[in-house]
């Protein structure tokens, strides 16, 4: 995923509202009507969400009959959450590896063994 | 609460806030970031070997270090500078990646005393939200992803976008 389409991605979850939607479609397509009632928002203001939660990838539309339907698309916001994930897991290992030394450091306070000790 | 990193980038901000309580006094965890022979025993994955080229804990100094993956020969470098002493109270640093150019991060680490126990709080504060969101992005281990989570979970986390382990 490039940096602009992730950017785009985080932009439209930092609103509230376009969260909520994205969890609502968890559930299944939904019409702008639907989308409308859990909210105290127009349906136009609905729209709006709509289109930047499209533009950046994480909805797709669809027409059936008369009604347009919201559908879900996970694989950019799954690409966004496991970039932070690989971030996360950078620094938790590294503090797991911390967690050991900080214990090698306190059972020799002389520190020898730590400052030598390579091998976990 | 020992032993949980907690994670937090919330959408539309410039910082990322890293928080760990580590179970050791804190000039231990102190020395543990300022002594290169034991930094490089815990920063970055495991499997990679840490190769500090520099580390000039001072006002002024910089720092170069690289995590070298052993089977691919892949090398991920790291560079910056301190601004003042580092001290456990306030440790400041600007803070680069070779993976990401340009694009450089003002770090702030503060280490708490809680009797015995050490609270950690590092904060990444980038120029830009896009530069943040590219930090997170240009990460560093492409070998590495846990499962996905199904996706209700995590749209359950993201209100803010916050991991937590």
């Amino acid at each position: 995923m490039d940096v602009d389409q992730l950017s785009a991605v985080f932009g439209a979850l930092s609103d509230p509202t376009r969260r909520a939607i994205l969890a609502r479609l968890t559930q299944g397509d939904a019409t702008v009507a639907e989308l409308s009632r859990p909210f105290r928002v127009s349906q136009p203001a609905i729209s709006r969400h709509l289109k930047v939660l499209a533009g950046a990838g994480l909805i797709s539309r669809t027409r059936r009959s008369t009604a347009r339907l919201s559908h879900l698309e996970a694989e950019p916001l799954r690409n966004a959450t496991d970039w932070l994930t690989r971030y996360r897991e950078y620094w938790e290992e590294s503090h797991r590896r911390l967690d050991e030394l900080l214990v090698r450091m306190q059972d020799d306070p002389t520190g020898s063994s730590a400052m030598e000790g390579t091998t976990p | 609460m020992s032993g949980r990193t907690t994670v937090t980038a919330e959408p539309g901000t410039t910082t990322i806030e890293i928080i760990r309580e580590f179970d050791a006094p804190r000039d231990l965890v102190f020395r543990a970031h300022t002594e290169p022979d034991l930094l490089r025993q815990w920063l970055g994955p495991r499997r990679y070997e840490m190769r500090i080229d520099r580390f000039e804990a001072r006002d002024g100094g910089r720092y170069r270090y690289r995590h070298v993956d052993p089977d691919s020969g892949a090398k991920y470098g790291f560079r910056g500078v301190f601004h003042g002493d580092p001290s456990p109270d306030l440790w400041v640093q600007t803070f680069e990646f070779d993976g990401w150019p340009g694009h450089v991060s003002m770090d702030t680490l503060r280490l708490e005393d809680r009797g015995g126990q050490t609270i950690s709080r590092t904060t990444s504060a980038f120029s830009s939200v896009e530069d943040r969101d590219g930090m997170i992005s240009s990460g560093m281990e492409d070998g590495l992803s846990e499962g996905y989570e199904r996706l209700d979970e995590l749209l359950v986390r993201l209100g803010p976008i916050a991991a937590r382990s």
